[in-house]
């Protein structure tokens, strides 16, 4: 019985969606296997959170990962990023709705860090995450060091190695 | 042929090379602005930043509208190129987080079923 089921979630793999829904935020939904209850755990209790919150490609080691999932509670991720000093990302949650909803702000960017909001809503036996990251101005967009900030650098990156592939493609 | 995409790569080059012009392009992604702004959020003279922006126009990275006296930049043609792949990555990112996130409720659920099972007997 379990096996079956098992082998069933394992042909099913769920698409995560990204929308810009307007120039100062960003919308990602996903499916995920397992009732909302478990998923909020997975996002509020910080030793499950750090086994899935950085990506393997993304490049950086987690340090530390503090969790205090109240309102006005505070989180705070270190990561080695192969500099003198770690980066740290921190904020506070400004709501807690267990098994349905987290609010938490994103403040290692001062005051233009962007508010992210999830929302868990049984499906099932899944839940629908839908994750906003919305900033406070398109001006704080535009500076913010935001995950989005980030990936934009990440792309530029990545364009930059892709050149370089080219370049000695092409018998440089 | 291949002296002409070498050409082409060595503009690539040297316009991505650069760190101030990357964010110029980063910034142009969020918005379009003239020369004088982009000089001050990056600190630096008019002069200077005028020099940035014609390597990126140079490789098609920027285009450049002078109305009356000031002078505005935008992304160049690969713009909607660019987009997409910023949404892309942006998507990749979280789909690679929450793969690893149905990993771990997938073993909570299974581990709170057998408990549920066991509590049962």
């Amino acid at each position: 019985m379990n096996a079956r089921s098992e082998s069933e979630r394992g042909v099913v793999k769920n698409r995560t969606t990204v929308e810009r829904t307007s120039d100062r935020e960003v919308v990602v939904t996903r499916a995920i296997n397992g009732p909302a209850r478990i998923v909020f755990e997975a996002f509020t209790r910080a030793e499950l959170f750090k086994r899935w919150w950085v990506p393997k490609s993304i490049g950086m080691t987690l340090l530390s990962c503090e969790i205090d999932a109240r309102v006005g509670g505070k989180y705070r991720l270190e990561f080695d990023v192969g500099a003198a000093e770690p980066a740290a990302f921190f904020g506070t949650y400004v709501e807690v709705q267990p098994s349905s909803r987290l609010v938490w702000t994103n403040d290692e960017a001062g005051e233009g860090g962007s508010v992210t909001t999830v929302t868990f809503e049984d499906k099932g036996d899944k839940t629908l995450v839908v994750l906003r990251e919305k900033y406070p101005s398109k001006e704080a967009l535009d500076t913010a060091g935001t995950g989005a900030a980030e990936a934009m650098v990440e792309t530029f990156d990545q364009l930059d190695e892709l050149l370089v592939a080219l370049g000695e493609s092409v018998g440089r | 042929m291949v002296q002409y995409v070498t050409a082409r790569l060595d503009t690539s080059f040297a316009a991505l090379s650069d760190a101030t012009r990357r964010g110029v392009l980063e910034q142009l992604g969020r918005a379009d602005a003239s020369i004088t702004d982009l000089a001050e959020k990056f600190h630096m003279t008019l002069t200077g930043m005028k020099k940035h922006v014609g390597v990126l126009e140079q490789a098609g990275l920027v285009t450049t509208e002078k109305i009356g006296r000031v002078r505005t930049c935008q992304l160049g043609p690969r713009r909607l190129e660019a987009e997409t792949a910023w949404l892309e990555r942006y998507r990749q990112r979280w789909d690679e987080r929450f793969d690893e996130l149905d990993k771990v409720v997938e073993e909570l659920t299974r581990m709170e079923m057998s408990d549920e099972r066991k509590k049962r007997k």
